[in-house]
């Protein structure tokens, strides 16, 4: 590939990094999370789910501000992380990682609610008249059932993360091969006047986003499809 | 496979804000116990505590010698530990499952010792319950009346010590009700299990239970033997157009030629439709109280076969213009139900004699 620069290169692979490890986090805490948001009947259930869907509305830069302010040197957080020995996030691949975790969360955890809530409790009283118990069923029964809500929120969480943009720059700053990311990368040819570099990434993105979606548009409508026959 | 016919013991108090449950059975350890009601009577709700789908349920439930809670001293075993079949109204099937994996479902979690049959031996079973050829099929391609045996034999392959069925022929049409009744009673007389089957359908409740529990308002109105039962007038099972009495008969003789097969009951004979049970065989026979209509004398050159003598017990109202009459004839008791005009022209009174004629019965299973 001559046509991409080794900066270019840097930066598809670090993306590609970030959102697949945000995609496994989100996949571990999004699921508890959203099995909770689905069965309980709380009073915070409500005040959560709002919380949960805050990245959605939220302009990034709000977001950013508030994760540097809590992680920086002398917030709460980053005070814990240095006492830990984990130093300060912002700036950091792993400070990285871990906003983008909380920026795409609604992401993750609203298709798998949905599916969860869906399910409804029958099948789950079905498994447990049949010696299932309560993770058994949860492995047997609601992760199988709820396949295309793992399927939606896995992709859109991907696809999010790695079209982030507001929340890279503020959080990670812009250090080439550690939170350099794609968009990020995009951004800085344009300011350059490099329009052609910019061009590149900028269809790479489009085309692989495009791609991304059609397959997940066509699973659930063949799902919907397989429901109804 | 004798396993001890013990009781089975339900004690609960359920109280929610628009409802309240309150009973205290002892049910029979074998055979089909019905929970018979109004929707809202508490039947689902007694399935669901004896279950153990119901935590806030207090109280005490024993199935044979196995404590499956207690609440004096908070003892509750979870449903999963329970071995308990559960068939629900829609089947309920997994569908990412095939008929074969989801009939494997419970069979695979039930611990060797606890295992009833091997699965070869659940095969036989399966048989018994026509889902064999539905094996590699998936739920989605099954139609109601299989979908549901597929439920039950789900149920039965995870060795239950007690089934329970909640209408589970509710969804489903005439045709394929009368499917799936032959089925429920191969699976009946194979188990050798305590079923609690609730309905609020007089037909299938006559036809499969052999004991009954009325239930009104979550409490017991009456239990019993089901034709017993059938036939007490201050009971709703008596009235309404599906009332009728069972009688329990013994084949005496098969008239092939006429098609026809001559049985007996304490106290007469009933001749019925030509079945196939054999010589000396039990055959529960069932007859609707509107196909009995009532003479002082014996009448002559009649069409109908059964004509019986019958002492009158009780003449009840049975809403506008009609009457219902209890009758005794030997041991059994008979339903008739007539208009108000007749009963009055008749001057029925208890005590009196009279012939009941029977235009048409039914055999069950």
């Amino acid at each position: 590939m001559t046509w991409l620069t080794p900066s270019d290169l840097q930066a598809l692979g670090l993306t590609l990094r970030v959102a697949l490890l945000t995609t496994a986090l989100l996949l571990l805490l999004g699921t508890p999370l959203a099995w909770w948001l689905a069965r309980t009947r709380s009073a915070w259930r409500q005040p959560l789910a709002a919380i949960v869907a805050l990245p959605l509305v939220l302009p990034p830069s709000v977001l950013g501000f508030y994760f540097l302010v809590l992680m920086g040197p002398n917030g709460t957080v980053g005070s814990w992380t240095q006492a830990l020995g984990l130093g300060n996030l912002p700036f950091t691949f792993w400070g990285l990682v871990v906003a983008s975790c909380l920026y795409s969360l609604p992401f993750m955890v609203q298709p798998l609610q949905n599916a969860m809530q869906s399910l409804g409790q029958r099948s789950l009283e079905v498994a447990s008249t049949l010696r299932a118990s309560p993770i058994d069923t949860f492995f047997s029964v609601v992760i199988p059932m709820c396949k295309h809500g793992f399927v939606s929120g896995m992709v859109m969480s991907f696809a999010h993360t790695v079209g982030e943009f507001g929340v890279v720059l503020m959080v990670g700053g812009n250090i080439p091969g550690v939170t350099r990311m794609v968009s990020v990368q995009i951004y800085d040819h344009v300011e350059a006047m490099q329009y052609a570099d910019a061009h590149r990434l900028a269809a790479i993105m489009l085309v692989f986003s495009f791609a991304l979606l059609l397959a997940l548009y066509s699973y659930n409508g063949r799902r919907r499809a397989e429901a109804q026959a | 496979m004798t396993a001890p016919a013990t009781d089975l013991v339900l004690q609960t108090k359920l109280v929610r804000s628009d409802f309240h449950l309150q009973l205290d059975l002892r049910l029979p350890g074998r055979g089909i116990t019905a929970l018979f009601g109004a929707s809202g009577s508490g039947k689902t709700s007694a399935l669901r505590v004896l279950a153990g789908l119901e935590p806030m349920a207090r109280g005490r439930v024993q199935v044979g010698d196995a404590l499956w809670q207690d609440s004096a001293c908070k003892h509750f075993i979870p449903t999963y530990q329970r071995a308990v079949g559960y068939v629900f109204q829609e089947a309920c099937l997994f569908d990412h499952l095939s008929v074969e994996d989801n009939l494997k479902f419970g069979f695979n979690r039930t611990p060797d010792k606890l295992r009833q049959r091997n699965w070869a031996q659940v095969l036989d079973l399966l048989d018994l319950l026509g889902v064999v050829p539905l094996l590699k099929r998936w739920p989605q391609a099954l139609s109601g009346g299989e979908r549901q045996r597929v439920a039950l034999a789900r149920a039965v392959a995870a060795s239950p010590r007690l089934l329970l069925m909640d209408e589970p022929l509710a969804g489903l049409d005439a045709p394929r009700k009368a499917e799936i009744l032959p089925y429920l009673e191969r699976a009946n007389a194979e188990l050798q299990l305590p079923i609690v089957y609730v309905s609020h359908a007089v037909d299938e409740v006559a036809r499969l239970a052999e004991h009954l529990v009325l239930l009104q308002d979550g409490t017991v109105r009456a239990q019993g033997p089901t034709a017993a039962l059938l036939t007490q007038i201050d009971l709703p099972l008596a009235h309404g157009d599906s009332a009728g009495a069972v009688f329990n008969c013994t084949v005496l003789q098969h008239d092939d030629a006429d098609h026809l097969t001559l049985t007996s009951f304490e106290g007469g004979q009933l001749t019925v439709p030509r079945h196939k049970a054999p010589l000396g065989a039990p055959v529960r026979v069932r007859i609707q109280a509107r196909d009995v209509s009532l003479t002082l004398a014996q009448q002559s050159g009649t069409s109908i076969l059964n004509i019986l003598p019958a002492t009158v017990i009780t003449v009840a109202d049975e809403g506008p213009g009609q009457a219902m009459v209890v009758l005794q004839i030997g041991q059994e008791r008979l339903l008739a139900r007539l208009t108000q005009r007749s009963a009055k022209a008749l001057a029925l009174h208890p005590g009196q004699a009279v012939w009941a004629q029977i235009k048409g019965v039914a055999i069950l299973g």
